[in-house]
């Protein structure tokens, strides 16, 4: 599914947040120059088609006291990877899971997901326990955790937009 | 911040599936058995609280725009600065310090790839640092919101 101009100003002016208001599609309309019902269709065609991963109430981990944020990366072999990819993708530990590519020397992983927890003792505890789960205790793979956060926001794709 | 059952129950069950109707505060509100009103005060406290972020979309990854996710091996003494400088370019969004090697790791959003792959040369050039790029190649995850344990 191709986005329409439409389409594109419509999931751009709502990435910035829907108000909080009795008719938020309503605003939405007149930010985009819609019709209302247009709107709730076309965000419903959206969500079909997977344009729009998820609508809702969008979180923010640290606040609500998860403090621990852990990027595991996994080095995976190419042609296991996409298997690889689409378990840990689905398993309710992870946050997100992308293939990046390796640049060797520096850098041999290939398999990237988020894991967020409490602590570090939780995390690296789920961490352990999802890589024996899923088969790949002998992968290699390391842990790294943020220590400090220099700035977190939305993104600006040029017009209001915003990804997690 | 103090959350009460029902702030838990606004956060856990509507990540996702937004009642797309003309009021979906109505409609959430009905399955919370409060008010519509409520639910608005709600969002609004925990949004200003920071808990929430927006109520809003989550896309595909580059359904619009380009991103990368670089990294760089930053000396420790110059570790401040470099993430000072690298956070001040609007295109950047997200940029933590991780305990590695490569202990700078930010995310670049723009509009196309050409404009990302300015910004991390850019950077490359004013810090004599070498940068990595990460493109995502495939995204595997499943989107259902983040599971909240209350404890």
């Amino acid at each position: 599914m191709d986005l329409s101009d439409r389409d594109y100003a419509l999931v751009t002016a709502l990435c910035g947040g829907l108000p909080l208001t009795p008719r938020p599609f309503l605003a939405l309309a007149h930010a985009v120059g819609m019709e209302e019902d247009d709107v709730i269709a076309r965000l419903h065609s959206l969500s079909t088609a997977g344009i729009i991963r998820r609508l809702g109430v969008i979180v923010r981990h640290r606040e609500l006291g998860y403090r621990a944020n852990a990027m595991v990366v996994w080095d995976i072999p190419d042609h296991a990877v996409e298997d690889v990819g689409q378990r840990l993708g689905s398993c309710p530990e992870v946050t997100l899971c992308y293939r990046r590519p390796r640049r060797l020397p520096d850098w041999p992983y290939n398999l990237f997901t988020m894991v967020h927890g409490r602590d570090r003792t939780e995390v690296t505890g789920m961490i352990a326990a999802m890589a024996e789960r899923e088969g790949l205790r002998n992968h290699r793979r390391e842990t790294l955790f943020s220590t400090r956060r220099f700035k977190q926001c939305g993104a600006h794709y040029g017009q209001r937009q915003a990804a997690e | 911040m103090t959350m009460d059952p029902i702030d838990r129950q606004l956060l856990q069950d509507f990540q996702r599936d937004l009642p797309l109707v003309a009021r979906p505060y109505a409609a959430m509100a009905e399955r919370l058995g409060i008010g519509e009103t409520e639910v608005i005060d709600r969002l609004d406290r925990l949004t200003n609280s920071g808990a929430v972020s927006r109520v809003g979309a989550v896309l595909r990854p580059h359904t619009v725009g380009a991103s990368t996710l670089a990294a760089m091996a930053v000396p420790t003494d110059r570790l401040d600065s470099v993430a000072a400088l690298v956070s001040a370019y609007p295109e950047v969004n997200h940029n933590y310090q991780r305990d590695h090697r490569l202990n700078l790791w930010f995310v670049v959003a723009t509009t196309s790839a050409e404009a990302v792959h300015g910004v991390l040369d850019d950077i490359h050039q004013r810090t004599g640092l070498t940068v990595l790029n990460l493109p995502l190649e495939q995204d595997f995850h499943i989107d259902l919101g983040f599971e909240l344990s209350w404890t």
